[in-house]
């Protein structure tokens, strides 16, 4: 069994969308709970990683790989490391908290939208597990189609034009992606990703490589300036649909320059390294600055998101800097480490802030900031995690956000004091447009008669945030056994950034 | 004097002469409520038909007629799928039919007739042959847009069909008699070693351009795409089904035999001409068709678009290209077959199902066609993991291995194009609210649900599972 877990992880939950679609509307709960057994099957299934993983070996492990299209040299190929094998958790987990918090929540075909779900989580784990170009590029495609039908279908008002400028918006950077991958391919005869990180590139081809690698993950991660799409998704998708998006799909894109960008391209990835930290820290700056004025609760959490995203991607690119600039290669690591804690700090607490805010919508059905106030009042229990994930998002030691973003700062710091003087920045307009959101929502006088007819969180939602604030509070206080799964394996993409092609 | 050798090659297509003359004869003598046998008998002739080509494959191209008529790989396989396909446009058909008082005899002869000529095209060893095999497959495909008497639209496509058809027939022959004029030959394989020899060059390319257009023409391809859409729009469905699978199967193996096997030797002279073409339909078509509310013409110019994808692995000239090609008629066929199948399944007797709007909200009143309908849009625009996608993946790779990189990026920025209208309608199926008098809970027959589903399934199980198709065409093409 071990020997195939990760085919079992990707096919669990796509094979459990089948009977879950056929449960059909007539008999929603069977559907329900059904979806719920896949989901937690997928995540039992997904501890057996780590014990099987080594994570003081790093490297890729796990290894399944068997000839797809013999004629094309095309591999059906798995493998984890240290950073997928947290990845996958983390999507595992979150599957299963979206499932319970649309228990009761989505009425309207719900098998469908359960089905979704698990297809979408199956085709994942999926892009975290490839290690064949192309095997990870239709993974990679394949998310669209079921987030497209989840916030097409499930979605708010504007659900129509969100939906397709996300859907065009992903698969027009991805595009030029596959143009490179096929050039890479014309070259290597291959699509496996350690021979085309070993292949010879000139630099003029590494730059354009890099730069249709970049559009692709820029898009989905997002950076500015093409983050445009997220905040229409976010406000459009259900809660479940924003909870996925945020928490697991952005990651994916800092995935994939990480599987990508930095060993088939490092020299053009050097190059423009400067580029793509300054790109992040406008996110981190200036969309710190949007957040701050927006008038609807889920726009405000989406433009924090693609600010903290600004951190990941700076971390990554901040690591190219210090290893192949300064040959700093230990705050290389910090920094390298600092992305991928904040990538899995970012799950849960966005993933819980959007939980957050759907718990108010759906008492109240406006997600606009104005229409509440005082809410604690009534909601006891639910300002308490409210509060809890705010102080979260905003970097506060001892919640898992303060942990990944200290890390790339002092890294940036060694680098260059500037690039951590902008850094910093978003400790302070994230504590700004957090806190506010949570003076003029949670605090005050109870100024609209239907929050005073607000209900305190149920049995379900509690346990939702309670999972989601357990996690945060834990890696925020015991990061370690994160920092340990993912050590050896951070060692060893920060060693390749060292390579030279040219 | 043929030999009974040469009988014996050209088994499969005496046969399918032999029964369309008997159904003739039999449908003559047939009361109009016994007409469900002859749907069925073409039905089951065509499958024995598909079975004779299987079986009868040759591992080495022998050659009939003295050389008129050759039978290889590429053309059993193009065979193959375009008989597959007529089985599947008429099962699609028949309810349509019956409710529209056109279940008639002629259908399935004209049909069976049309599949012969798409035979005799694929296989075709001389120019003689093509011109043959190719007029008894638009001839009868003039008669077939035209069948629907009561259609003022159709008799126009009809007309308009005819005559550009017959003014590219006149092109194509007019290329072909100075081809020969220069080469002295009409044999495909002849004509491959005289044109290197020729002491006309300028007379060759002259003839070269003129069957060039006959190509594009038959092929659909932009500039010589007009008849597409009005006969998509004009003609029945079911017959709009075949133009759109079977023939364009047809088309790509005779631009194939007359390109390569024939004028191999003047590739560097086509490969330009051909590119210019291919840019020209992924651009006018996905452009167009955005604008499209009639959802038949949508898929006629997503049509000219695909031809243009297609002619991006014929430009590549080479093995891995014409196969990429190959695969890509095929995939293009089997997703057609679905996306006209759904319209034939939701039309019922006085409602054609042909706008888009027709489509609102189908997801709520039937869900299954919804999904098949989303399988071939999503597959159409080439997203993964469905079949449309490696069919698209391997004429861009092949456009990449013939060093014409750029022509791989339009192609890339084209697909983005084309992907905002097949998400339109997708859009419109599931996230529409359904209105009155639009499609509903389809009435048609179980024969057609579970064939139409196992077609549309195909392209999801052939997205995993697309080496061996591959391996197939490429092994015709004499890769390993």
């Amino acid at each position: 069994m071990f020997n195939h877990l990760l085919s079992l992880l990707i096919w669990l939950p796509i094979a459990g969308a089948v009977p879950v679609l056929l449960a059909g509307s007539a008999r929603p709960n069977l559907a329900r709970w059904l979806a719920l057994l896949f989901m937690v099957l997928t995540f039992v299934a997904s501890l057996f990683l780590l014990p099987q993983y080594d994570a003081t070996q790093g490297g890729m492990q796990l290894v399944e790989n068997h000839l797809w299209i013999a004629s094309l040299n095309v591999h059906y190929g798995l493998a984890v490391d240290g950073i997928s094998v947290a990845l996958i958790l983390l999507t595992t987990v979150v599957g299963i908290l979206v499932v319970v918090g649309a228990w009761e929540v989505i009425q309207n075909k719900p098998h469908q939208y359960m089905a979704a779900m698990l297809a979408l989580e199956g085709v994942m784990i999926g892009v975290f597990c490839a290690t064949d170009a192309l095997l990870f590029y239709v993974f990679f495609e394949a998310m669209l189609i079921p987030m497209f039908i989840l916030i097409g279908v499930w979605g708010g008002p504007r659900r129509v034009y969100a939906t397709l400028k996300f859907f065009i918006y992903t698969f027009f950077g991805s595009v030029f992606m596959l143009i490179a991958l096929l050039y890479l391919y014309h070259k290597a005869g291959t699509f496996d990703l350690r021979t085309l990180a070993a292949l010879p590139l000139t630099f003029n081809e590494q730059m354009w490589i890099f730069f249709a690698f970049l559009l692709a993950f820029a898009i989905k991660v997002p950076m500015v300036p093409v983050h445009t799409w997220l905040p229409d998704a976010h406000v459009e998708a259900p809660t479940g649909g924003s909870v996925v998006l945020a928490a697991v799909m952005l990651k994916v894109g800092t995935y994939g320059m990480l599987r990508f960008i930095l060993p088939i391209v490092p020299d053009a990835g050097q190059h423009f390294a400067w580029l793509v930290i300054g790109l992040s820290l406008v996110a981190v700056v200036y969309i710190g600055y949007v957040a701050l004025v927006q008038e609807d609760m889920k726009k405000l959490v989406a433009y924090s998101s693609v600010a903290h995203m600004g951190f990941v991607t700076l971390g990554i690119f901040i690591a190219f800097m210090l290893a192949r600039q300064l040959g700093d290669v230990d705050t290389a690591r910090l920094g390298m480490q600092g992305a991928m804690v904040q990538m899995i700090s970012h799950g849960f607490v966005s993933g819980a802030m959007f939980t957050c805010i759907g718990v108010m919508y759906d008492r109240l059905h406006t997600r606009l900031i104005k229409d509440y106030g005082g809410v604690i009042n009534v909601m006891p229990w639910f300002g308490f995690f409210y509060v809890l994930f705010a102080m979260a998002n905003c970097g506060l030691p001892g919640t898992s956000g303060f942990v990944g973003e200290f890390m790339v700062v002092l890294a940036s710091f060694k680098a260059n004091p500037w690039i951590a003087f902008f850094a910093a920045f978003t400790l302070i307009i994230g504590a700004a447009y957090t806190l506010w959101l949570v003076k003029r929502v949670l605090w005050g006088e109870i100024r609209n008669p239907h929050v005073a007819e607000m209900k305190d969180i149920n049995g379900r939602e509690t346990f939702v945030l309670l999972t989601f604030a357990a996690l945060t509070v834990a890696l925020g206080v015991w990061p370690e056994p994160l920092i340990h799964l993912m050590d050896s394996s951070v060692t060893q993409v920060v060693q390749q950034l060292a390579i030279h092609k040219i | 004097m043929p030999t009974l050798n040469d009988i014996l090659i050209l088994l499969p297509e005496f046969y399918l002469v032999a029964v369309a003359c008997l159904l003739l004869l039999l449908d003559a003598f047939m009361k109009p409520e016994q007409r469900g046998t002859l749907h069925w008998i073409s039905i089951v002739v065509l499958l024995v038909a598909a079975y004779m080509v299987v079986a009868g494959q040759p591992d080495v191209s022998v050659t009939a007629f003295g050389g008129m008529f050759v039978r290889d790989q590429v053309s059993e396989i193009l065979k193959v799928f375009a008989l597959l396909c007529t089985v599947l446009v008429l099962v699609y058909a028949r309810p349509y039919l019956q409710d529209r008082r056109q279940f008639i005899g002629e259908f399935y002869t004209l049909i069976l007739f049309a599949v012969i000529g798409v035979m005799l095209l694929v296989s075709a060893g001389s120019l003689v042959m093509v011109y043959l095999g190719l007029e008894l497959l638009t001839l009868s495909s003039y008669a077939l847009v035209a069948l629907n008497r009561d259609s003022s639209l159709s008799s126009e496509a009809a007309i308009k069909y005819f005559v550009l058809g017959a003014l590219s027939s006149g092109m194509l022959l007019y290329g072909m008699s100075m081809v020969y004029g220069a080469t002295g030959t009409l044999d495909l394989a002849q004509l491959h070693v005289a044109v290197t020899q020729s002491a006309m060059p300028h007379l060759l390319v002259f003839g070269l351009v003129f069957m060039l257009v006959g190509i594009a023409f038959k092929l659909g391809a932009a500039p010589f795409h007009m008849w597409i859409p009005d006969v998509y729009q004009g003609a029945s469905t079911p017959v709009t089904t075949f133009i759109a699978s079977t023939s364009k199967l047809a088309a790509f193996g005779m631009a194939w035999r007359l390109l390569e096997t024939g004028l191999g030797g003047l590739s560097q002279h086509w490969q330009p001409m051909l590119a210019a073409i291919a840019v020209l339909s992924m651009a006018i078509g996905n452009l167009v068709a955005i604008v499209q509310t009639n959802l038949k013409r949508m898929l006629a110019y997503s049509t000219i678009s695909h031809m243009g994808y297609l002619l991006v692995g014929l430009v590549s000239a080479g093995p891995e290209g014409y196969s990429a090609a190959m695969f890509y008629a095929i995939s293009y066929a089997l997703m057609s077959t679905v996306s006209f199948g759904v319209i034939l399944a939701l039309a019922r007797a006085g409602f054609e199902c042909e706008e888009i709007a027709d489509l609102k909200g189908l997801n709520q009143r039937s869900p299954w066609f919804a999904a098949l309908m989303a399988l071939a849009l999503f597959s159409l625009a080439g997203v993964p993991p469905l079949f449309g996608f490696y069919a698209k993946y391997l004429v861009l790779q092949a456009a990449i291995d013939a060093h014409l990189l750029w022509l791989a990026i339009v192609g890339a920025v084209f697909a983005i194009v084309g992907l905002y209208y097949y998400l339109h309608v997708v859009k419109v199926m599931y996230f529409d609210k359904p209105e009155e008098g639009g499609a509903d809970q389809p009435q048609s027959d179980g024969s057609l649900r579970v064939v139409l589903s196992i077609n549309a399934l195909a392209l999801l199980v052939l997205g995993v599972y697309w080496g061996p198709l591959l391996g197939w065409c490429r092994h015709s093409f004499g890769l390993g």
